[in-house]
């Protein structure tokens, strides 16, 4: 017989092939079988480095973690060098190469370029770090975020400070703002401005002073602080600028009663530590934390601090850690690494055992996980200490600061 | 009303700021090439003095002569390998080139140093000076000292030193110094070699308080220029006035406008003077 086969007829049998041998049990146990590919895009290089290598720590030591727990996976690593631009064909690239599933982006700017680009080509994206409320308001159909809003980060980190003056028993009567001048710290700005009548909280800020987070030198904007002689000093900061501007404040011999961020990046980073020693001590970040009673965020601690001796355990490996974690989870259930079936299987999330504080790792409508809180971390001995809410607490805080020649 | 202490912090910033201009205004002066790669050879002295001070423990104010000979060698080896072929050449060939060799120091520090910001520690990083209500800042005090010494260092050079007088007579009629028998190619690369040794000490003083990336050249780079544009082109003085303006500029917008808006000052600054004085302030009509 000859043989009559045209290139659509021929093509035609293969698609059909193609539909049954992916609906077969068999096509299904294959899948599992193949690793899901996470691209994971975060800023390694830039002026995001230091914390983007932070949360690249976080994702490799995933890796070992989570196949232990019965996770297939494997990761392919971008760097998005702390611009959305670069973001943005880094994720395309990650695309082209195979990768199943996007995960990333630490910096707002770079996120929300990386979910343009995942719905533009149907790729799940699950966000580890990045705080911009409108990433999640777009009505994205494969964007997910296992991380807070501004304004959550915001309402979390403000009412805690009215546990602190709870329980230190000090009512602060005024308070200047010092915020990078960036979109993070513009939608933190007004978050702060729109919640603090909201929350009742005691006291007043008298000066708001933004600063470019870029700036190599805050001398300028510590001495306008200080002119309005508020009692405490909050602060949005991003990374260096943290440091910077605590040394300035030494320098100028500028000792309110705390400098507390309501929900930023920067005074618990390895390097704001390692620069100011006990210069360090007593500056409190109410962000969200790994919860230090947490089984699994004890064996994840253990694992990182014997795979990287010289830096801490901090929030960046934590959400990097579940992101990936979410991502393995989403696969498992999915039985499949098509976009479809990831998706689905995302919006079904429901991971309980987790290593943050919060509650079930869950998504909404928007694909916003609402069930995540901050706790109050401040730096004890030179090292960051859930100090608030009491349930995950394992110091007392201190408040006001002492002097910063009254230490060690 | 003004708090002094501000004032005062943008005069000493406005110093080291000068005296980085300082390099790119002698070269220019001189040879009338641009060095585009003046930020990074400075960065490039400051991974120097990073090294020297995470090795073996040393203050960058020590390490400054030797990073600043060594920036020297470095630009004294520059002209006359590179830039001494391309000075009959058109500007935009000695942009270009000069422009491929300040990416050269940041890949090759990108390279050998890695992104992240490194910085050099000092005893005396988180000291200040208590005189009367000002309250000084030790390092930036110490990093104006430096600055000003340097300076007045170079001038001294070209007012005294026989080469020195030659390198100015070069500047003044290139024709007639090679008439009366100077060796032009050595005195323009002994100028690019101080130019780079200027800017090389600026890195050691600014390492004091500032933290190192390989990124770090394009802002340094772009504030140099406006601090020679400023001064004028080419002027000693002029790149030192320049840079004390730029600080106090800079001091003054933070505390009185807002701080985010610092640089767009310095900006404003440079457009004024290039409408009303384009030749600089200090600058002889070209």
């Amino acid at each position: 017989m000859a043989m009559n086969m045209s290139r659509r007829r021929f093509g035609a049998g293969v698609a059909s092939l193609g539909a049954l041998a992916a609906a077969s049990p068999l096509s299904r146990a294959r899948a599992q079988a193949a690793p899901l590919k996470i691209g994971v895009l975060l800023p390694r290089s830039g002026f995001l480095a230091d914390i983007g290598q932070q949360c690249q720590r976080g994702a490799d030591i995933s890796v070992p973690i989570l196949r232990e727990m019965g996770y297939s996976l494997e990761l392919i690593n971008a760097d998005t060098e702390s611009k959305p631009e670069v973001a943005r064909t880094q994720a395309e690239k990650l695309i082209r190469e195979g990768a199943d599933i996007l995960m990333g982006a630490f910096e707002s700017g770079a996120t929300a370029a990386i979910a343009q680009v995942c719905e533009q080509n149907g790729v799940p994206f699950v966000i580890n770090i990045g705080a911009d409320p409108q990433i999640t308001e777009q009505g994205y159909k494969f964007t997910f975020r296992n991380f807070p809003t501004s304004i959550m980060l915001g309402t979390s980190g403000l009412s805690l400070f009215n546990e602190l003056f709870k329980a230190t028993g000090v009512t602060p009567k005024t308070a200047v703002l010092m915020h990078a001048n960036d979109t993070f710290g513009q939608s933190m700005l007004k978050g702060i401005t729109a919640l603090m009548p909201k929350l009742g909280l005691p006291f007043q800020i008298v000066e708001t002073v933004a600063y470019d987070p870029l700036a190599r030198d805050l001398s300028i904007e510590v001495a306008k602080c200080k002119a309005a002689r508020a009692d405490i000093h909050m602060v949005v900061t991003r990374n260096k600028d943290a440091g910077l501007m605590v040394r300035e404040m030494v320098k100028q011999k500028y000792e309110p009663m705390g400098i507390i961020s309501p929900g930023s990046p920067g005074m618990y980073e390895q390097p704001f530590l390692k620069t100011l020693g006990k210069y360090a001590d007593y500056c409190i970040s109410n962000v969200p934390w790994y919860d230090p009673k947490q089984p699994l965020a004890k064996t994840v601690e253990a694992a990182f601090h014997k795979a990287y001796p010289d830096f801490s355990f901090d929030l960046n490996i934590g959400f990097s850690f579940e992101g990936v974690m979410v991502c393995a989870d989403a696969y498992k259930r999915a039985g499949s690494a098509k976009p479809a079936a990831l998706v689905e299987a995302l919006k079904t999330t429901a991971i309980s055992n987790r290593l943050m504080v919060g509650g079930t790792i869950r998504f909404n409508e928007k694909g916003q996980n609402v069930d995540l809180r901050s706790a109050s971390v401040q730096i004890l001995e030179e090292k960051p200490t859930v100090v608030l809410p009491v349930e995950n607490a394992v110091a007392k805080p201190v408040f006001p600061m002492p002097g910063w020649d009254k230490r060690g | 009303m003004i708090d002094p202490n501000i004032l005062v912090a943008g005069l000493l910033t406005g110093a080291i700021y000068g005296l980085m201009a300082l390099g790119l205004s002698v070269i220019f002066g001189v040879i009338r090439v641009v060095n585009f790669a003046h930020g990074e050879m400075m960065v490039a002295g400051m991974y120097v003095g990073v090294v020297l001070n995470r090795r073996w423990g040393v203050d960058p104010l020590v390490s400054l002569p030797a990073v600043a000979a060594l920036l020297f060698a470095v630009g004294y080896g520059l002209q006359r390998g590179l830039v001494n072929r391309l000075i009959a050449r058109p500007h935009h060939n000695q942009f270009l080139t000069l422009l491929a060799v300040s990416i050269l120091f940041t890949s090759g520090t990108l390279m050998i140093f890695g992104p992240d910001a490194q910085n050099a520690e000092v005893p005396y990083a988180f000291e200040s000076y208590e005189i009367g209500g000002l309250l000084l800042d030790k390092v930036r005090v110490l990093a104006a000292l430096g600055a000003v010494a340097g300076a007045v260092a170079l001038w001294v050079f070209f007012k005294f030193a026989r080469t020195g007088k030659a390198i100015r007579a070069c500047a003044d009629n290139q024709l007639g110094a090679q008439v009366v028998g100077l060796d032009v190619k050595r005195l323009y690369a002994i100028t690019f070699g101080l130019g780079a040794a200027c800017v090389g000490a600026a890195g050691s003083l600014l390492l004091l308080f500032v933290d190192v990336q390989p990124y770090l050249a394009t802002d340094y780079t772009l504030l140099a220029f406006i601090i020679v544009i400023l001064g004028g082109l080419g002027s000693m003085p002029g790149a030192l006035l320049g840079g004390l303006l730029v600080g106090l500029s800079e001091a003054l917008a933070g505390f009185f406008i807002d701080p985010s808006l610092k640089s767009m000052f310095s900006f404003g600054l440079l457009i004024l003077v290039l409408l009303l004085r384009p030749q600089g302030l200090l600058g002889k009509p070209g």
